[in-house]
């Protein structure tokens, strides 16, 4: 399985070879986050809000205190008083009040679902019971949940000191519009002129959740030195630790955080909630403690995504030369500043080379959770908008939308609307592999049926990463990083010291480790982990070489420079030794060789997909049936083509599901109807079909491999793709997420 | 506190006894009572699978059986799938396949899977999903663990 692909000019990169972290998988021996256990260890359980929007007049914890097995009670008093101050903790800018009130809320509670107080207990069900005993006395207030709503003059204002940021200008007034954004490129007005036909519609989409398998859980034990550990399930070990000592305003050196082993994230797991509860209920009850949410506080009290509205309008020519495009967005930040807004503006119209271009952007407070990012955060609400609009336009135009597509198509040079200039990029690429496919030319027969296509951007971010390897005897590289592993990077980063250091994937032996044994690395995120844990690895390869290289030059008496080293295997003169023969000669001649890196690369890489769907609509009830999927994209160069794929399967389907079913059902009190998977119903295994896949790679310039992120991409054209397919299948136009089988049967009783 | 009660079950093939309130599932009491945290809670009312066992053989979400209702029964968790030292099929296809990315999922996907091979050795891709149905996973988009099962059945075939 594990042998070099034929041709390639790699021997360890492309090929398949079994994860590191597999075996332990498999076998249920993987320690997740509720995994850990120690002796003496308590059980907690957080009270919840049960208004969308009220007034915490009191809070009574004395009953709940005196029940037997509890150990301690915790409210918003127990934590520091957080002021008013912007801090980056790893994921953005956040204000720290709003976060410590998302945590544990203090004067008002925003959304149904905010944690109010904590309690720690001998098991789960006696901090059950327990939280039901604590008595707190609410002032119900008006609360909103649909964003246009939220926007308005008379709307109740949740934050009296949130104001509006209009790109660096602060508005006088508090407002629920926590942030403008405006870009503009050229002048759309004199574009629209130029335009034979121009296509503008509205669209909606409703909240979605990440809707990771695991729940959030941690684990705190604080000791009576001052110093913290936390073992919890987090995308990012650093910002998890800088989050925690911000909150409970501790140092920062007094708190370690060990990284368990993660199930499932997509961006949920950057922001903490659970961390300084339990860490507080630790330090009251001098016990370490352990918190784990259940499935509907993971919907009610954790991070889903916007809801939005957003307006797009296209202008193009006869010929099918785009001449200009026009957004409009209004995102739903959920109870507290902060969002994908910018992502979104910046994605609308990033696959295509406009020469007028304006996009308008507003996040908006409202009383639902908190939004957190999600896989491509922005991107796809805003793939639906533009891509639905150009198909249009490619059918009033009678133009192919493959080809109307890569006659505006991004390449290198194109300037995008938010400003930066694409270096080398793979849109044309990946829709001439869409057009070259099988699924495109394959007819599509049958009533109701119809096929889609929608492409699809999302960049990758640099950000920091650290690691370090040490040579072992036996010709093995133990290598630490800090990046957690969410879905095979272990494996991606480790095959990437492996090559670079001529051994194979399993010589390597990758250990993801705590915040005091690696450097600072950023969050598993932002489809970077590949790409900047991956070039930190690359860089631990070339330290480790030349220290190698310098212990070959010692043995034979000859200078480094004269030591060839070709495939891992280290001559000079007719000497030779490979690494494994080396490295058994290291102990007994000098030092220990002990590679290290970190990295910060400059930037973002940019990576585009396209996804190929046909649908069957059943007119009678509306459901849509996915008969065949195919994602193409361009991975710059895949290091472990099965986990690529993995990524480019999972993020399509659950962009099926956001398109077809996923959604949050609010009453008009903003109390959420459907929080279980149940009746919150991603896909199933029944739902969806085989996805095919088709990597493209045009190599990243600034990565040694060529690696661009691949993560978050293929969840941004399922919706439009799946919308567009509809449109050809049954001829209505759906403009609202989820395209779920009341909706759609509606359109088309509407339109017969 | 209420009163325990004292079951005697076999486990993994061992005879195993544990004491549990009535009220904790067999889930609770096989992770936080007996440290066989192989199988995993997503959901904690029957809507994820993560925490299938087979009890006498037949797959079930263990958060929707008490405990005290396991006496004298047969529970197979994912620590006993692996035989000797040797990984099941399932396993060794699962890790071939690249049939996890966050893994929470996979023991419940393992377990479930070879109640259905025991059953039915040579399902169809429809077969699978439809007895799988009650297992989610959010990460891998499903292709890769059908694919992965299917190879299992063909080498657990080939090998009788
Ligand atoms: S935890 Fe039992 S079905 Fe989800
Ligand atoms: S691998 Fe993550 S839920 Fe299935």
């Amino acid at each position: 399985m594990n042998t070099p692909v034929p041709g390639s000019q790699y021997k360890v990169i492309g090929t398949r070879p079994i994860r590191h972290d597999g075996m332990d998988k498999v076998t249920g021996k993987a320690k997740y986050g509720a995994d850990v256990k120690f002796s003496k260890m308590l059980y907690g359980r957080v009270l919840r809000s049960p208004h969308a929007h009220a007034r915490i007049v009191s809070i009574d914890t004395s009953e709940a205190e005196s029940h037997p097995g509890v150990f301690a009670v915790i409210t918003t008093s127990d934590m520091p008083d957080l002021v008013d101050k912007m801090a980056d903790l790893g994921e953005g800018v956040v204000n720290m009040a709003h976060l410590g009130d998302n945590v544990l809320a203090r004067e008002k509670v925003l959304y149904k679902g905010q944690a109010v107080a904590a309690v720690a207990a001998s098991d789960v069900h006696v901090a059950a019971e327990a939280i039901a005993k604590i008595k707190v006395e609410y002032e119900p207030l008006p609360a909103v949940t649909w964003v246009l709503d939220a926007m308005r003059e008379d709307a109740p204002l949740l934050h009296d000191n949130v104001f509006t940021d209009d790109m660096g200008k602060k508005s006088d007034k508090p407002s629920n519009v926590d942030k403008e954004i405006h870009f503009l490129k050229g002048d759309a007005e004199e574009g629209f002129a130029a335009a034979d036909v121009v296509v503008e519609r509205e669209f909606k989409t409703a909240t979605v959740h990440q809707g990771y398998i695991e729940p959030h859980v941690a684990t705190a034990d604080w000791n009576e030195d001052g110093n913290l550990t936390v073992w919890t399930s987090t995308q990012g070990s650093f910002a998890c630790r800088a989050q925690v000592a911000e909150i409970l305003q501790i140092p920062i050196s007094k708190v370690k955080v060990v990284p368990c082993e993660i199930g499932g994230g997509f961006g949920g797991k950057i922001t903490v909630y659970l961390q300084p509860v339990a860490a507080l209920l630790s330090k009251k009850s001098g016990r370490p403690v352990q918190l784990t949410m259940q499935r509907d506080e993971v919907f009610e009290g954790t991070g889903p995504t916007p809801g939005s509205f957003m307006r797009v309008k296209l202008g193009a020519t006869k010929e099918g030369k785009l001449t200009a495009g026009e957004a409009w967005i209004a995102f739903d930040a959920g109870a507290f500043p902060g969002g994908p807004i910018g992502p979104a503006c910046m994605c609308v119209f990033s696959c295509y080379d406009f020469e007028h271009a304006k996009v308008d952007g507003y996040n908006v407070v409202l009383n639902k959770p908190k939004t957190q990012a999600y896989r491509a955060p922005g991107s796809t609400h805003a793939a639906l908008a533009c891509e639905t609009v150009l198909d249009e336009l490619a059918e009033k135009l009678e133009i192919d939308p493959l080809e109307l597509r890569l006659k505006n198509a991004a390449t290198e040079g194109t300037r995008r609307v938010d400003g930066p200039v694409y270096p080398r990029i793979g849109c044309v690429e990946v829709l001439q592999a869409a057009q070259a496919s099988d699924h495109w030319n394959s007819p599509l027969e049958g009533p109701n049926r119809g096929r889609g296509v929608a492409l699809g951007f999302w960049f990758n971010c640099g950000l920091k990463s650290s690691a370090s390897a040490h040579v072992n005897p036996d010709g093995t590289v133990t290598l630490t990083e800090g990046s957690t592993d969410i879905g095979g990077s272990r494996a991606s980063i480790a095959m990437q010291l492996a090559e670079t250091l001529g051994i194979t994937a399993e010589e390597v032996h990758p250990q993801v480790v705590d915040t005091d044994s690696v450097g600072y690395t950023d969050v598993t995120g932002g489809s970077r982990v590949t790409f900047a844990t991956g070039l930190a690895a690359y860089k631990v390869g070339l330290d480790i070489e030349g220290q190698m290289t310098s212990r070959a030059a010692e043995l034979w008496d000859c200078s480094p420079e004269n030591v060839r080293v070709e495939s891992g295997v280290y001559s000079h003169n007719g000497d030779s030794l490979t690494f494994a023969e080396l490295a058994e000669k290291l102990h007994a001649t000098g030092e220990a060789v002990v590679g290290r890196a970190t990295v910060a690369p400059d930037g973002a890489t940019n990576g585009f997909g396209a996804h190929l769907v046909d649908v069957e609509v059943d007119p009678d009830t509306g459901k849509t049936t996915i008969l065949r999927y195919t994602v193409i994209q361009d991975a710059g160069k895949a290091i472990h083509p099965s986990y690529v794929e993995g990524q480019m399967q999972g993020g399509a389907v659950q962009g099926i599901g956001w398109a077809l079913n996923e959604e949050y059902f609010f009453d008009d009190q903003g109390q959420m109807k459907n929080a279980s998977f149940l009746d919150y119903r991603i896909p199933t295994f029944l739902d969806v079909p085989m996805i095919d896949t088709i990597i493209v790679e045009v190599p990243n310039p600034d990565h040694p491999y060529g690696v661009r992120g691949v993560g978050e991409t293929p969840i941004v054209p399922p919706p439009a793709a799946i919308a567009i397919a509809i449109h050809n299948a049954v001829g209505v136009r759906m403009t609202e997420l989820p395209m779920s089988p009341p909706k759609l049967w509606k359109a088309i009783s509407d339109q017969s | 506190m209420t009163k325990k009660t004292h079951v005697t079950t076999t486990i993994n093939g061992e005879e195993t006894e544990f004491l549990c309130e009535p009220r904790q599932s067999l889930l609770e009491v096989l992770r936080e009572v007996l440290d066989l945290t192989g199988s995993k809670e997503g959901c904690n009312n029957g809507n994820c699978g993560a925490c299938t066992v087979l009890l006498d053989g037949l797959p079930v979400d263990s958060c929707l059986v008490l405990a005290v209702e396991t006496e004298g029964a047969e529970i197979t968790t994912i620590e006993g799938i692996a035989q000797q030292g040797h990984l099941h099929p399932l396993q060794q296809c699962f890790l071939e396949g690249a049939a996890l990315q966050c893994g929470i999922c996979t023991p419940g996907f393992i377990v479930g899977a070879k109640a259905l091979l025991d059953r039915n050795p040579d399902p169809t891709e429809e077969e699978i999903r439809f007895n799988l149905a009650g297992n989610l996973c959010r990460c891998t988009g499903y292709d890769k663990i059908v694919r992965s099962i299917q190879e299992a059945a063909d080498r657990l075939q080939s090998a009788t």
